[in-house]
């Protein structure tokens, strides 16, 4: 055992990081990609019910505010773009309670970004030269797989990702030795593609290539818009190498009422399931009323992109020091 | 009864599963960035050896198994058990040659073992790492061979059967390893 006080990682994955995010600036100014920063510490925090946040308390003597540590910078780079700043990007921390593991450090590093003008396909170009150039001085990847969500379910479960059939899905299951989904998953489409897709498929990807899974199912929006010739799939992409996830991006929902809607859906799980009550960030929704640009965004993990680069198995070798050492 | 949530699973924690007593052998959280949070884990049936794997939505529990190891004397057979002795409080504990399994090739009398025991009655039996047992019976080696190599089946006096070198013979005390089944050296005297 390494006494304590010792970084976790190895010394030569700080001079790689370096190069990562010096590479990435590069890569967004050479586009003419504004850097900006907003703040970690933030009034209001997302509702998504999947997501567990830290928040701390601000002493404005006599008083005392709850801040929250932010989950993403998404909400502050919307008001942002709302406000005219064109296309951003941001190098932040991001903070996710109670989410340690191999792939997993409850403090992380996020590259996000916004493109004014682009849809979902225009971004996943963009994804595919970053990760072109971040890749190029470790190791390079045999092509680029650009997959319906549908499409790649259907080719490693034979099952239809959009039509849920509980028969189907429970009997696949069973098949796969994945038995306790049916009682785990119940009735509830998105928990079953949760768990089908992060056992049966995600793994799959993994032959030395890039994977842009698009056209999520409608059930797992999430904040991106509703496909217009589409209505059962929403306009989201998502970031595959060696079947772990790196990103997920959206083409922007900028309808600030559904945008209120989801909130209040969200908020309405949260308080079904016991889960500590938020409120909608107000905001947000006025700078979505004001305007939102089309734009497309992303966000990318770097921690596990250098994971990737540098073909390390635990997240722990490429942070200085991972919360238990912290 | 004390429960276990799945942030608290780490290997070696024993818990109850579909009314088994369990040991945890791996736990990988699994989360995808959008979506319900599962941990995958790797788990060993105490009573059957078998080892599954589990998904469990994060934040479920499971019941806590009263499942302690401990170190014990191996007194004698009665025919239908195997008695057991804790050594600093004279406790007595009997199991039966299902609980014992294999470990019977390596249990000679007075010798110290680990028992696991669940809700406090024998679930199983581990012997020493390495036990010295005489050997009953053996061809008569090949004179000058001092090599060993190659080999000859030795019978020793728990009933087990081990490969021992030729020059090895019948009465002679070898020390063997009980995780593989493979003769050490022998011991002198």
């Amino acid at each position: 055992m390494n006494p304590d006080w010792l970084p976790s990682g190895d010394l030569t994955l700080l001079k790689s990081r370096a190069q990562l995010l010096a590479a990435i600036r590069q890569f967004f100014s050479e586009r003419g990609v504004l850097e900006v920063e907003t703040p970690l510490l933030s009034q209001s925090i997302g509702t998504d019910p999947q997501l567990a946040f830290f928040t701390t308390d601000y002493l404005l003597y006599p008083r005392r505010q709850r801040l929250y540590l932010q989950t993403s910078p998404e909400f502050a780079m919307k008001r942002l773009l709302a406000a005219g700043s064109g296309s951003i990007y941001q190098i932040c921390k991001a903070f996710r309670n109670g989410e340690t593991g191999r792939l997993h450090n409850p403090e992380f590093t996020l590259l996000e970004w916004y493109r004014v003008g682009f849809d979902l396909f225009d971004l996943m170009d963009e994804v595919e030269e970053l990760v072109k150039v971040v890749f190029s001085p470790y190791r390079s990847l045999t092509c680029t797989h650009r997959l319906s969500y549908q499409a790649v379910f259907m080719q490693h479960t034979g099952l239809d990702a959009l039509r849920f059939s509980l028969a189907d899905y429970s009997s696949y299951a069973e098949q796969t030795g994945l038995a306790e989904a049916i009682t785990l998953c119940g009735t509830s489409h998105a928990l079953w593609l949760d768990f089908i897709f992060s056992h049966c498929v995600q793994p799959k990807l993994n032959d030395n290539a890039l994977y842009l899974v698009f056209g999520y199912p409608a059930c797992q929006s999430s904040l991106a818009r509703l496909n217009a010739q589409n209505p059962d799939i929403t306009d989201r992409v998502e970031v595959f190498i060696d079947g772990v996830e790196l990103g997920n991006g959206y083409y922007e929902l900028t309808d600030a009422q559904e945008q209120d809607e989801r909130f209040d859906r969200e908020i309405a799980i949260r308080r079904l399931q016991d889960l500590p009550d938020v409120t909608k960030d107000v905001r947000l929704l006025k700078a979505l009323e004001s305007g939102l640009p089309d734009c497309a965004g992303i966000a990318i993990g770097l921690d596990r992109l250098l994971m990737r680069m540098t073909q390390s198995t635990s997240i722990d070798q490429v942070l200085a020091f991972p919360v238990v050492k912290a | 009864m004390a429960t276990y949530s799945t942030n608290e699973f780490k290997s070696g924690l024993k818990v109850m599963l579909d009314n088994d007593p369990c040991a945890i052998i791996e736990n990988e959280f699994v989360k995808p960035g959008k979506g319900q949070a599962f941990n995958r884990v790797k788990i060993r049936n105490l009573k059957t050896g078998r080892v599954i794997e589990r998904t469990f939505k994060s934040g479920d529990s499971l019941e806590s198994a009263d499942v302690v190891d401990i170190e014990m004397q191996y007194l004698y057979n009665d025919g239908s058990f195997r008695h057991f002795m804790v050594p600093d409080t004279f406790e007595q504990y009997q199991a039966d040659d299902k609980t014992v399994g294999d470990t019977a090739n390596w249990l000679k009398d007075q010798d110290k073992c680990t028992v696991t025991l669940w809700n406090d009655s024998p679930l199983s039996v581990v012997p020493a790492n390495f036990v010295e047992l005489a050997i009953t019976e053996t061809d008569p080696g090949l004179r000058g061979d001092t090599s060993g190599g190659g080999g000859k089946p030795a019978t020793l006096e728990t009933g087990a059967v081990v490969r021992v070198p030729l020059f090895v013979q019948t009465g002679e005390i070898i020390k063997v390893d009980t995780r593989t089944g493979e003769y050490v050296s022998r011991v002198k005297e």
